[in-house]
């Protein structure tokens, strides 16, 4: 259990945070640059100190300014990737990963180099010194150095914004298996709305220093007084899926959930799998009945409308019930008056198969094994 | 070696040990003060920075006044260590040690305060994450990454020792066999009648050891460089 508030004045800025987090999984600190994300968790390590609040981890206070508390970085056993890896570059890979475990009694070592370094796909580079590594190289030991030294939360410092999407491609299946294979909470900051989905369970959506708004991914995620807080691009909604057929023939999967069945181009997973899908706002359309018969569009998600957000510049977000999973569409204003749309009333969301965001493709926790890294991960052909 | 007398042999070596503990026993405090001043915000700092420099700048025969002064037999500390210890260094190659150290130290903590404000504090940062308390981490990082400036100033900061005349000279004389180091033995040799062949000698050996020591800060700091991986 996280439990954050935190108060700091840099200047004119103003960090003002308050939030907690569950003992396991990821939590997202989501927001734009300079929206104070880094500043909480460097606060969060000890790295910086607060003026205000408090912050605990696990029951251990780190800090509590009413009752002068401030535990030393050192002392706080907090696992920290950095957004530029920052690995020692006189010592050695070897030397790096080792360089928090030497520092562990080893009675409370729990997390051994070996599995680590499979897990992160080290074998070959741990003679090697950094400046020989690739970037996603680097990060990966950057991550497996904070897993060694026992952490009892990890924070990840946007560890993929220095990298190309190759790389980012390369590190993400990683950072999965940490989430479903170890029990450390982690602690991801992050101003690409792809990651967050396909990384997070709990939201925290940082703007200008505060808070605006905590909890589940899915249900901040679908909040439609947030759109203009996440920017056109970023609204959209996430739903459960699973891997119901594939057509090999016409390159297409179709995916089912409760409330209908959506056709993708072809994945790469096996059927049974069960994945998560960000459907943008901004590429559903609002049909209503009857539905237009001779149109491109596959997929057609029937449902009802439960809510209408008008934003200030002239446009509309329309949140439709399909099955248990809401749907969000980002039209004009002049398109919602038009069709006369009310809440309560029936309506498709038509979804072209294309829009799908694969980036955030996410394979849920307690879904069949995610593929190894290296493979297709979150991939279609 | 027929080359030189034993006299000027005797100059040569007494140079190089003078030259060695000037260097030995400046080198941990100007590893101090350089840290000090790279990493340190403190009221009288700008001062503390001018007082490490002043032998730069002064006089190197006031500095061996000054230290006439502080460190003769009669001299508050000078004293303090011969009545306690039995230690003198007027007049003995331990103080012509001395005389050479203070004048090299700013040249010392130069360098190596150059090499602390280029090492990524992040770093230091990250150490601390992993659990390194303050002395852990200037040992295991800060010391090791600022290692070429150590090398470097300790080099620049042995050829100017072997060089020190006039704070030498001043403070402990020019006794040979004990304080006559290569400069004074130059010194000695041009104003004997018949010198100016042994003055030749001594000057080339003082040219050939300055330039041995500065291609060797050089090629010694690229090693040490590529060593800690930068």
């Amino acid at each position: 259990m996280l439990d954050v508030a935190i108060t700091r004045r840099l200047g004119a800025f103003r960090l003002d945070a308050r939030f907690t987090a569950g003992a396991r999984g990821v939590t997202a600190l989501f927001g734009p640059s300079g929206s104070g994300k880094t500043s909480i968790v460097a606060a969060i390590a000890g790295l910086t100190r607060p003026e205000g609040g408090h912050i605990r981890v696990d029951g251990v206070t780190f800090f509590d300014a009413a009752a002068r508390v401030f535990l030393k970085p050192e002392k706080r056993r907090v696992g920290y990737v950095f957004q530029d890896a920052r690995l020692f570059p006189h010592m050695t890979v070897r030397d790096n990963l080792l360089y928090g475990w030497r520092r562990v009694p080893a009675a409370e070592r729990r997390i051994a180099p070996e599995p680590v370094v499979a897990l992160l796909g080290l074998d070959h580079l741990v003679d090697r010194r950094p400046a020989t590594l690739s970037g996603g190289e680097k990060q990966r030991v950057a991550l497996g150095r904070a897993l060694l030294a026992q952490p009892r939360l990890l924070l990840l410092d946007e560890p993929m914004a220095s990298l190309d999407a190759q790389r980012k491609a390369e590190i993400l299946p990683y950072i999965e298996r940490l989430r479903d294979e170890l029990a450390i909470p982690i602690i991801l900051v992050s101003h690409a709305i792809e990651e967050v989905v396909r990384l997070a369970d709990t939201l925290v959506l940082v703007k200008d220093g505060r808070v605006q708004a905590s909890g589940p991914m899915e249900e901040v995620l679908g909040r439609l007084d947030l759109g203009p807080m996440f920017g056109a691009h970023a609204l959209g909604s996430v739903v459960g899926v699973r891997v119901a057929a594939h057509d090999d023939a016409d390159g297409l999967t179709a995916l089912a959930f409760d409330g209908g069945e959506l056709t993708v181009p072809r994945l790469d997973l096996a059927i049974g799998t069960a994945v998560r899908v960000r459907i943008p706002a901004r590429d559903v359309v609002v049909a209503l009945e009857p539905l237009p018969e001779r149109i491109s569009v596959h997929n057609r998600l029937r449902g009802r409308i439960t809510e209408i957000a008008e934003t200030a510049d002239g446009f509309s977000e329309v949140r439709i019930r399909v099955g248990s999973a809401d749907i969000v569409a980002h039209i004009t204003r002049h398109a919602a008056r038009r069709l006369e749309l009310t809440v309560g009333q029936e309506a498709a969301a038509l979804v072209k198969s294309v829009a799908f965001d694969r980036a955030s493709l996410a394979f849920t926790a307690g879904a069949v094994t995610p593929p190894r890294p290296g493979s297709a991960a979150g991939a279609g052909p | 070696m027929d080359i030189l007398s034993p006299m000027e042999w005797t100059a040569v070596m007494l140079s190089l040990q003078v030259a060695g503990w000037a260097i030995a026993g400046t080198l941990p405090p100007a590893i101090l003060a350089a840290w000090l001043l790279a990493r340190l915000d403190f009221p009288g700092k700008v001062l503390l920075d001018g007082l490490f420099h002043l032998p730069l700048v002064m006089p190197p025969v006031v500095i061996g006044y000054v230290l006439l002064l502080l460190l003769g037999t009669r001299g508050p500390i000078g004293g303090f260590l011969y009545e306690t210890f039995g230690i003198r260094l007027i007049f003995t190659s331990q103080g012509a040690s001395v005389a050479a150290g203070v004048v090299s130290f700013p040249l010392m903590v130069r360098a190596i305060r150059l090499s602390i404000e280029a090492i990524d504090r992040g770093l230091e940062q990250a150490a601390r994450t992993l659990g390194a308390g303050p002395f852990d981490r200037f040992f295991t990082i800060t010391l090791p990454l600022m290692l070429p400036g150590v090398v470097s100033g300790a080099i620049i900061a042995f050829a100017s020792s072997m060089g020190e005349f006039g704070a030498t000279i001043t403070f402990v004389s020019n006794i040979p066999g004990e304080t006559q180091t290569l400069p004074l033995a130059i010194y000695s040799a041009t104003q004997q009648p018949d010198g100016d062949a042994i003055a030749a000698r001594l000057a080339t050996i003082s040219f050939t050891v300055s330039l041995v020591a500065l291609m060797a800060s050089e090629v010694i700091a690229t090693r040490v460089r590529r060593m800690i991986g930068q």
